[in-house]
């Protein structure tokens, strides 16, 4: 184990599979010479050279269907969008192009590519570069999504993305590059695709959230816990394929539920762990499942209102009391 | 005098032909033609759904390209790439299966006339997204470079793809890591009913190489001799200098956009869909061979013979393969874990 940022992860990660494998490349704008707009590629170039840590002109749609032409042959390309709201720009080329290659091809072509980068808010990046990106991505079948909220997570599962033989859409944030934590030093550390991981362990009600939501989340749960609420959090780390026994199973055990998400609610990821509570937990429901989401505004700049977008500590302790206090028969 | 010199500079191209290359164009040619106008007619018949997009009248270009690659080369397209396919050498059983819909298709079914996939001829696909598939292109290229290969990417496309930006990016890409591709557009005058001058503001598409340093050249796209040599020059290019190159092929389609714009006939005179038929690439390669005595006319009867059994066998094929297990809606979405 070594204490390490999450950005410092991310970079081992990189580094230890181009290491591992010579078909692992890195290609996007500023990922070489300038070593990344943040830092995560610091130092590939100097050990890959300009083969493997490819510098792009900005053409998001250009550089992402290279990177899906090269993996159509069989490399493993690593594509750093600068932050995830330019993938729009690329979106036909992951969603047209890399997300159904494999099944149009009737299984010919697979696509190992790891679509990566920062989204969801940051510190007053307004309203074209703060987006919660996930939702354009979980949507698609052929598409894995992960979401991954500590050093560790970011390591284990960019290893495993970086080995998967699918499309992933790795989504990481601006607002936790700097954030340390313990991080295995093992080469085949991996936290597989899928799993949900139990933060903190409660009683009385579990509460999904992931990336900075999961911290507000530990934030409230540690003040309630001073009135004896006792709170379970469930980070699901990859939102695509979903854990959802891991979720059901601690819902079970608490009886209640709320959801957070950075982005805007409607149709969001709250909306779908909701509906799968519902669905297959219903009768062990106390209370409704609550959902604690973004405002429905784009992100203003004004740090006022960029607080008001984005749910707070406290909107998280709200919905958690509201379904506390809806006792159960 | 003009016209005196290009016959005798045709007839002299055409002694230079030997009789199995000769066989191989026109063999080539008359297969796509034969195969689209039978799948015409099984879309009449209900037989194929969706959408199907015949190349009739573009034949030379499939066919001039692909007699000059070598089977490890790579070929990918756009929507309209039945002869593409056919000419990098799948089995034309199995891409009328894909088009029936059926388990035996090259795509296992899941595909379609739009997404004909073979990696068996290193065919990366028909794609159905304008444009999209020129970046895919330049990937393939790069995996060849970043590998040390020595192999080409030929990327069919069509004049309604240059307006779109991936166009752009996708030469400027090429052109600035000077990658092994051949970017090869087919410029029928028409994107679906858009004509050439209501959609580009410089029409002469090869043009487009000098802004991103990269050649260019216009060639008759009805003369498959004519393209053999520019996309061999071109693959040379590739393949030696790693050097990308753009090359305007200059054809037309006799059919509609699609099997829903049978005759075209909205935005085209029918003076001018007749007067292309007049240089029909097959018909005119035939009477250069059979002018210049490269091939009889008994050779000519017994290629047709060949072509035509060959697709009925292929219409046969298709009709009896199943239809593809209803299971296989979800498989192939995922790769597992080798």
């Amino acid at each position: 184990m070594a204490v390490m940022t999450y950005r410092e992860a991310l970079n081992q990660a990189l580094r230890e599979e181009m290491r591992r494998d010579p078909r692992v490349f890195v290609i996007g704008e500023e990922v070489g010479l300038y070593e990344g707009a943040y830092k995560v590629t610091q130092g590939l170039l100097k050990e890959f050279g300009e083969g493997r840590i490819v510098d792009t002109p900005i053409a998001e749609s250009g550089f992402t269907g290279v990177g899906i032409g090269a993996a159509m042959l069989g490399l493993r390309p690593v594509v750093e969008m600068m932050t995830f709201n330019f993938a729009l720009l690329a979106l036909d080329q992951i969603v047209n192009s890399a997300a159904k290659m494999y099944y149009m091809s009737g299984g010919q072509y697979n696509i190992p590519i790891v679509i990566r980068g920062p989204g969801g808010p940051a510190h007053q990046l307004a309203a074209q570069h703060s987006q919660s990106m996930e939702s354009y991505f979980y949507h698609v079948p052929g598409l894995k999504v992960v979401r991954p909220s500590t050093p560790a997570d970011a390591k284990g599962l960019l290893k495993s993305a970086i080995r998967d033989d699918n499309p992933v859409i790795f989504i990481e944030s601006e607002t936790l590059y700097a954030v340390k934590g313990e991080v295995p030093d093992d080469e085949d550390f991996l936290i597989p695709l899928g799993e949900a991981v139990v933060r903190r362990e409660g009683t009385d009600v579990t509460v999904v959230a992931y990336m900075g939501m999961m911290y507000r989340a530990i934030e409230a749960a540690e003040e309630l816990a001073k009135e004896g609420i006792s709170v379970e959090i469930v980070d699901p780390r990859t939102l695509q394929p979903m854990d959802t026994a891991t979720i059901v199973g601690s819902v079970r055990k608490t009886h209640r539920a709320v959801v957070v998400e950075a982005g805007a609610g409607f149709a969001g990821m709250g909306s779908e762990i909701a509906a799968f509570i519902t669905e297959q937990a219903f009768d062990d429901l106390d209370a409704p499942v609550e959902r604690v989401t973004g405002a429905s505004a784009p992100m203003p700049y004004a740090r006022n209102l960029e607080r008001a977008k984005t749910p707070s500590k406290d909107k998280v302790i709200d919905a958690i009391r509201k379904v506390c206090d809806a006792r159960g028969s | 005098m003009a016209s005196n010199v290009i016959t005798t500079e045709r007839t002299a191209r055409a002694s230079a032909l030997d009789a199995d290359l000769a066989k191989r164009l026109l063999y080539d040619m008359m297969l796509i033609r034969r195969f689209e106008e039978k799948a015409a007619e099984a879309y009449a018949l209900g037989k194929i759904g969706g959408f199907l997009h015949l190349s009739i009248g573009e034949e030379a270009v499939a066919a001039g390209a692909s007699s000059v690659l070598r089977p490890d080369d790579y070929a990918i397209s756009t929507y309209r790439e039945h002869g593409h396919c056919l000419a990098k050498g799948s089995d034309p059983r199995r891409a009328m299966a894909e088009l029936f819909g059926r388990r035996d298709g090259l795509s296992k079914g899941k595909g379609g006339s739009m997404h004909l996939f073979d990696k068996n001829s290193n065919f990366l696909g028909g794609h159905a997204i304008v444009g999209a598939h020129l970046p895919l292109a330049a990937g393939a290229a790069f995996a060849i470079k970043y590998r040390g290969g020595d192999q080409v990417v030929v990327c069919y496309f069509g004049d309604g793809a240059v307006p779109e930006g991936e166009f752009h990016e996708a030469m400027n890409l090429a052109a600035l890591w000077q990658l092994p591709v051949v970017y090869l557009c087919e410029n029928n005058r028409y994107a679906m009913g858009t004509s050439l001058d209501r959609a580009l503001a410089e029409t002469e598409i090869w043009k487009f190489g000098r802004a991103y340093n990269m050649p260019g050249e216009p060639v008759d796209g009805m003369d498959v001799l004519a393209i053999r040599e520019a996309v061999g020059r071109a693959v040379e290019r590739a393949r030696k200098d790693k050097a990308p190159s753009l090359i305007e092929a200059r054809t037309y389609r006799f059919r509609g956009h699609s099997m829903r714009d049978p005759a075209g006939a909205v935005y085209r005179t029918k003076e001018e869909v007749e007067r292309e038929k007049l240089r029909d690439p097959i018909v005119l390669f035939r009477e250069r061979v059979l002018g210049a005595g490269v091939l009889s006319e008994a050779d000519v009867r017994a290629l047709e013979k060949d072509v035509n059994d060959l697709i009925d066998e292929a219409v046969a094929f298709a009709e009896a393969s199943p239809e593809p297990p209803v299971e296989w809606l979800l498989t192939d979405i995922f790769k597992e874990g080798d």
